[in-house]
C-alpha cells in the first residue's frame, strides 16, 4: 500500500537498558525489513537514552527515534498509546512490532484501533511472502493445541506483537551506521482520563525465572503448600528455582507471580523439571522453549509425557529425595 | 453501579488435546461430541468480579454475548450465578466477524443498553487467546480502559483497579464509566447455587439481531474483517520421551539423576 513504508519497533527501555525483549524484535524486524527491501526502524521512549539509541543501532536498526519521557511502567499507558500513535502517524511504517509484554498487550490493541488498522498478537512466526509482500502472522491459539496464520490484505499499517523468548536476541555489531532522530511529541496530559496512582514491583527472592537456568516446577499433583519444600530442595542441589503452574496460584498454594503459562512467566531454561504438572496446553506455552524437559508425574498417561525428553511414572514424594541425593553427590555438594 | 459484562462461549479448554480436532481446509475448529461448549474462563471471572462489586455496592449485571441460541446457556450460567439480566445478539450477518467487527456489535448494544458506569470483559479468550476486544470496545465508545485487573473497587466515586504486571501491579484511579478487562488473578469464581439455577431458568433471555441495535449490515461479517486467516494446523511435536525405568521409583530417580548428567545438563 502507498505511503507505507518499512518495519518499526516500538522498544521498551528498563532501568536505561534496552530489553531482551526489544533485541529480539529488532532480530525480527531487520529480517522482515531485509526481505522487504525497506528500512528498519526503532522507536524508543525514555529518559537520557542517547547510548540505548546507539545501541540500537549496533543490534540492526537503521533509524532510532527517541522520544523523551517515562518509561512504560512509571506512564500513564494512555499517554503511551498517545505517544506511539503520534509517533506512527509521523513515520509511517508498514510494519509495527511490538513485544507481547506488559506494555505490548495494553497498547497494541489501541494502537490498531486508533489507527484504523488490524492487530495480531502473540505471534510466534512472521514471515513476508515474498510474492504477495504481505506479512504472515502465526500465533498458537486454542491454548497451543493449534497454530492460526494470518495476513491482512487492505490494512496498514499491520501491528504485531511477538511472544518473548522465540528468536534469539540480535547481536550488537559497533561497525553499523544509522541515524538517531529524535522526535518531540506534545501530549495534552488534560485528556488523560484517570490516574496511575503507583507501580508496585513485587521483590523476588533469587533468580528471576526468565534468567534462570534450571527450574523445577510443580502442579496440582503436589498436593498442598508443604510438598514444594522437596521442589525447593531439588532447585536449591541444581542452582535453579522454583515455578509453578495454575493449579498451585488457584488453590493458593503458592503466589501467583511464581505462575508459568501463557498467562504468566514464559521461560526457557536448560532444564525444566514438571512435578505433577498434567502439562495443560495453557502451562506448556510458557515452558516449552526448554531445552529439556523432565515430567515425574503418578499419571503414566498425562500429557507432560509427551512434551518432555525424560519421565519418571511414580510419586514425587518418592522419587525427588533420590534424585536430590542423587544429583547432590554428582554434582559434589 | 450498574455493570455490563460481555462474555463469550468457547470449546471447553481443559478437554483432553486428543480429543481437540480441526478441519484446515474449512479453517475451523470441530466441536468434539459429548462436550458442551464452556463461557469462556476469563468471562466467567470478570463475571465474578461484578458480583463481588454488586455485593458490595449495589446495582445490577447485565451480561451479553454474541452468538447464536446455542449461547443461551453461558447467559443461563451467568444469570445463575447471579446476574441480573442477559441478552444474546444474533444476526446471521454477524457471522465470520473478526475481533475488530464483534467490538462493534458489542459496542452498539452497550450503546443500546445504556445506563451503565462499568463494562468488564475477560482480558482475552481462551480459544484465539488475542486480547482485543475489551480494548477496541473502549476506543469505540472513547472510554477510560484499564487492561487486566486482578481487583476493581470504588473510592471517592471513582474506580480504582489493580492492574496485573508480570513482576507485581499497578493501581488506577479511573473515572466511570469505564471498560475493564479481568485478569484471572480474580481467583475461583462461585458456582451457581439451586436457587441461582432456578431463578435463570425463569428468566427469558432475548435475542438482538443487527435492526435492535442499530449495526450497520456492511460492516460486520466475513466482508468486513481486516484479516483473512490463511492457515489453521495443528503442530507437530518433536520431542521423544524416555521414560527411566526402574524397580522401584527410588531406582528410577538415581537413574535419572545420572542420565541428566550424561546429557550433560546437569
Amino acid at each position: 500500500m502507498a505511503g507505507y513504508q518499512g518495519v518499526l519497533v516500538c522498544g521498551e527501555v528498563a532501568e536505561g537498558k534496552i530489553t531482551t525483549i526489544t533485541k529480539e524484535l529488532i532480530n525480527t524486524g531487520r529480517r522482515l525489513s531485509d526481505d522487504l527491501n525497506q528500512p528498519l526502524s526503532v522507536l524508543l521512549v525514555g529518559r537520557d537514552i542517547h547510548e540505548v539509541a546507539k545501541e540500537a543501532i549496533f543490534l540492526g536498526g537503521d533509524k532510532v527515534y527517541i522520544i523523551d519521557g517515562a518509561p512504560f511502567a512509571e506512564s500513564h499507558p494512555e499517554r503511551y498509546v498517545m505517544i506511539i500513535v503520534s509517533a506512527c502517524q509521523q513515520i509511517a511504517p508498514s510494519i509495527i512490532l511490538l513485544g507481547q509484554t506488559d506494555m505490548g498487550r495494553d497498547i497494541a490493541p489501541r494502537l490498531a484501533a486508533r489507527l484504523g488498522t488490524t492487530v495480531c498478537m502473540d505471534c510466534i512466526e512472521l514471515a513476508i511472502d515474498l510474492e504477495t509482500k504481505l506479512l504472515l502472522q502465526t500465533k498458537p491459539v486454542y491454548g497451543g493445541n493449534a497454530m492460526a496464520a494470518w495476513v491482512s490484505e487492505d490494512h496498514q499499517p499491520q501491528v504485531v506483537t511477538m511472544r518473548p523468548r522465540v528468536v534469539a536476541p540480535a547481536e550488537p555489531d559497533t561497525s553499523k551506521k544509522g541515524e538517531i532522530v529524535p522526535v518531540a511529541i506534545d501530549i495534552d496530559d488534560s485528556v488523560i482520563s484517570g490516574k496511575l496512582l503507583e507501580t508496585v514491583k513485587e521483590e523476588i527472592k533469587g533468580i528471576r525465572l526468565e534468567e534462570a537456568k534450571v527450574i523445577v516446577a510443580g502442579g496440582g499433583g503436589i498436593g498442598g503448600s508443604e510438598g514444594f519444600q522437596l521442589l525447593q530442595e531439588l532447585a536449591q542441589v541444581l542452582s535453579g528455582t522454583i515455578g509453578v503452574s495454575r493449579v498451585p496460584c488457584d488453590e493458593g498454594w503458592m503466589p501467583l507471580s511464581l505462575e508459568i503459562g501463557q498467562t504468566g512467566h514464559m521461560v526457557s531454561p536448560n532444564l525444566y523439571i514438571a512435578v505433577g504438572i498434567s502439562g495443560a496446553l495453557q502451562h506448556l506455552a510458557g515452558c516449552s522453549g526448554s531445552k529439556c524437559i523432565v515430567a515425574i508425574n503418578k499419571d503414566p498417561e498425562a500429557h507432560i509425557f509427551r512434551e518432555a525428553d525424560f519421565g519418571i511414572v511414580g510419586d514425587y514424594r518418592e522419587a525427588l529425595p533420590p534424585l536430590i541425593e542423587k544429583c547432590r553427590a554428582l554434582l559434589a555438594i | 453501579m450498574n455493570t455490563i459484562v460481555c462474555i463469550k462461549q468457547i470449546l471447553d479448554p481443559e478437554i483432553p488435546p486428543a480429543k481437540f480436532r480441526l478441519d484446515s481446509e474449512s479453517k475451523r475448529v470441530i466441536l468434539p461430541e459429548g462436550i458442551p461448549p464452556v463461557i469462556n474462563p476469563y468471562d466467567e471471572q470478570a463475571v465474578e468480579l461484578a458480583l463481588r462489586l454488586r455485593d458490595k455496592h449495589g446495582g445490577k449485571i447485565m451480561v451479553v454475548t454474541l452468538g447464536s441460541d446455542a449461547a443461551a446457556s453461558i447467559v443461563k450460567h451467568a444469570l445463575a450465578m447471579g446476574a441480573d439480566e442477559g441478552v444474546i445478539l444474533a444476526d446471521e450477518v454477524f457471522e465470520g466477524s473478526d475481533s475488530f467487527t464483534t467490538a462493534y456489535i458489542l459496542t452498539k448494544a452497550i450503546q443500546k443498553i445504556g445506563d451503565y458506569k462499568l463494562v468488564l470483559c475477560g482480558r482475552q479468550a481462551a480459544d484465539w487467546d488475542e486480547g482485543l476486544v475489551g480494548s477496541i470496545i473502549a476506543e469505540n465508545l472513547g472510554l477510560p480502559l484499564v487492561t487486566l485487573a486482578e481487583a476493581v473497587d470504588v473510592a471517592d466515586g471513582e474506580l480504582r483497579v489493580k492492574r496485573a504486571t508480570l513482576d507485581g501491579y499497578q493501581v488506577f484511579a479511573v473515572p466511570t464509566p469505564a471498560v475493564v478487562t479481568v485478569s484471572n488473578e480474580v481467583g475461583q469464581p462461585r458456582l451457581p447455587s439451586g436457587w441461582g439455577i432456578i431463578a435463570a431458568a425463569r428468566k427469558q433471555v432475548p435475542v438482538w439481531n443487527a435492526g435492535d441495535i442499530d449495526v450497520n449490515s456492511s460492516q460486520v461479517g466475513a466482508g468486513a474483517a481486516r484479516r483473512k486467516l490463511v492457515k489453521l494446523f495443528i503442530p507437530v511435536r518433536e520431542r521423544k520421551c524416555e521414560i527411566i525405568q526402574g524397580e522401584t521409583t527410588v531406582e528410577a530417580s538415581v537413574k535419572l539423576a545420572t542420565r541428566l548428567r550424561e546429557a550433560k545438563v546437569i
